[in-house]
């Protein structure tokens, strides 16, 4: 009987292993954030290498439609840039199938303002970032710099970028039509670094030597100051999911990716911060 | 007596006279291949009514809506804001009229003497090296033209000319006449040989110049076909959008003063590539996007018939 016993368990133990270093199938759909959108491509591209017959579909269509993708029961994963708003918690609670959204913070997003190196501004407070941006401010000299006219230089309007900044900087005002729009991060760096009356913003990660990165509010833009969220242009990027994740899951392995080392490296290959406190 | 002679000395082994079944067959696949080829041409007809449709239902509920009267008189264009959206084109319009006009008055004149050289002065050897490496030109990728226009002609025109920004009118202006010279070089040269040798020689006959034979009576009897020329040049200009997007800088001003070409403008297609991504698909920016494409598609059309009307002109010259 003990043997039988003992057997059974080794059965069970054997089968659980099995169970749990089975390969992975599955489907898995991800709808929302246009600026969480390459992380999670990213991390889909992982998985897909690490589990041949996952498929994982990314949907980049906005952190709105992420959120209203989720309550419907059209995804797994809401890709967000910023948190659910009471009303969408609501229609998620007291809908037709009611559940409870659960956030997890995947990563910081940190924008830098930045300007040509040998600019001699080096900190500027938001509202003198808005005052630049909405025209107020045109000229250098108003700001401690040399007499030069301002060229202010915007990512363009569906860039996950231009909302963290419009949402953080702009407070709502317009910009100023004489704003450049540029079409991503390196391009608005080597418009920065080859114009010497320029201010632009970009990613942490695009950060290097031939820019200049200004103070914000007495803050550097740096990986702590971000990952810490002091910095005042920096904001946490979500992953939201019908209740936690059952673990053992595929969304739980999804959600929980950001830990590993292989997704940290990911997230800052991406231009954003981890989610660490070293 | 013929049925008597060897049908293979003939080489002619075949009844004249077909079989009603062959008969029948022959004209079922004549229809047939008729039919397929009508369908296969009538495609891209169904493609191009497709578009003009999709379009135009897509902007339909703009064009109908309360925002139509501020599209038509604003200059601001600030389709995003949370507040206070604002749809006018005013300002996209007049950017991609600076940067076609700056294009066309570099291309034009390039163009013509080019074309004239070509077509009158240059030798048979050396135009035939010419005109193939005119038109690689046409053969490069747009991007490869923003890249140079961002990255080598925007930082030159800061530091040769102190402007504030390289990427202005002047910088997509100059790139888009270099990406328009091989249409405008290679229509107008056709328009030009097109013109017979005997006009030539009566000129010459009547004792004129090379110079005068070309200004006086070449050029006037190829114009229709320079006109086209130009006309294509302008479509291609209003129509590129890799190159604006990325040389016009993309702010949504007027330049004022009027004459500063060192500003950055926005374009009609520089607008709707790189609104497009974000935008809600059926939101009224969506909407206003697909508008800007009706404007869009208006001015190309327009100028299209005129120069198929011009070009048609040309040709039967040539045939006459």
């Amino acid at each position: 009987m003990k043997k039988l016993l003992s057997a059974g368990i080794v059965v069970l133990l054997i089968s659980l292993v099995f169970v749990v270093a089975a390969p992975r199938e599955g489907t898995l759909l991800l709808e929302g954030s246009t600026t969480v959108g390459p992380i999670s491509d990213a991390f889909a591209e992982a998985f897909q290498k690490m589990y041949p017959k996952v498929s994982i579909t990314v949907n980049k269509t906005g952190s709105g439609n992420g959120a209203a993708a989720l309550v419907d029961g059209r995804c797994d994963i809401a890709m967000m840039s910023r948190f659910m708003k009471d009303k969408e918690y609501k229609t998620a609670v007291t809908g037709a199938k009611p559940f409870l959204p659960v956030a997890h913070a995947i990563a910081m997003d940190g924008v830098c303002v930045i300007v040509y190196p040998s600019n001699p501004v080096k900190a500027l407070t938001r509202e003198q970032v808005r005052g630049i941006y909405t025209g107020k401010i045109k000229n250098w000299k108003d700001l401690g710099g040399p007499s030069q006219a301002i060229v202010p230089i915007s990512r363009d309007t569906s860039s996950g970028t231009y909302e963290t900044f419009e949402g953080l900087v702009m407070n709502g005002e317009k910009m100023a039509a004489n704003v450049e729009y540029v079409n991503s991060n390196p391009q608005a760096h080597s418009r920065v670094k080859s114009t010497t009356g320029a201010i632009g913003y970009v990613g942490l990660g695009f950060l290097d030597s031939s820019v200049k990165a200004l103070e914000i509010d007495k803050i550097m833009p740096t990986r702590s100051s971000i990952a810490k969220g002091v910095y005042p242009i920096s904001r946490p990027l979500f992953l939201f999911t019908n209740g936690y994740p059952e673990l053992g899951t595929l969304v739980h392995e999804f959600c929980t990716f950001y830990l590993t080392e292989e997704g940290q490296e990911i997230i800052e290959a991406k231009g954003f911060v981890p989610v660490t406190a070293y | 007596m013929h049925s008597s002679r060897p049908q293979e000395a003939a080489g002619f082994n075949r009844p004249l006279l077909l079989s009603p079944g062959q008969d029948l067959r022959g004209y079922v696949f004549d229809r047939l291949g008729r039919s397929f080829l009508f369908f296969i041409t009538f495609l891209s007809v169904v493609a191009v009514l497709l578009i003009f449709f999709f379009i135009i239902r897509e902007a339909s509920g703009f064009l109908a809506g309360p925002y139509v009267k501020q599209f038509f008189s604003s200059t601001h264009w600030y389709p995003e804001s949370r507040e206070h959206p604002e749809y006018g084109v005013l300002a996209i319009l007049g950017g991609s009229a600076y940067v076609t006009l700056v294009a066309m008055l570099v291309a034009v004149p390039v163009g013509l003497f080019s074309a004239v050289w070509l077509s009158d002065v240059a030798s048979f050897r050396v135009r035939q090296i010419i005109k193939p490496v005119i038109e690689i030109l046409a053969a490069i990728p747009s991007v490869a033209f923003g890249f140079f226009a961002v990255l080598v002609l925007a930082p030159w025109m800061q530091t040769r000319f102190g402007f504030d920004t390289g990427t202005n009118i002047l910088n997509a202006g100059v790139i888009l006449a270099v990406m328009a010279l091989p249409t405008i070089i290679s229509v107008a040269e056709d328009s030009m040989s097109a013109v017979g040798m005997e006009i030539r020689e009566a000129a010459y006959g009547l004792g004129s110049t090379r110079a005068e034979a070309m200004i006086r009576v070449v050029i006037p009897a190829a114009h229709s076909g320079i006109i086209a020329a130009v006309i294509l040049g302008v479509m291609r200009a209003v129509g590129e959008t890799m190159v604006v997007w990325m040389a016009s800088g993309n702010a949504t001003q007027i330049p004022s003063p009027w004459w500063d070409l060192s500003k950055s403008v926005r374009t009609m297609t520089a607008t709707i590539a790189g609104d497009m991504g974000e935008t809600v698909q059926g939101s009224v920016h969506y909407q206003a996007l697909f508008s800007i494409g009706i404007l869009l598609l208006v001015f190309t059309f327009g100028l299209n018939l005129i120069s198929e009307h011009l070009l048609a002109r040309v040709r039967r010259k040539k045939e006459a």
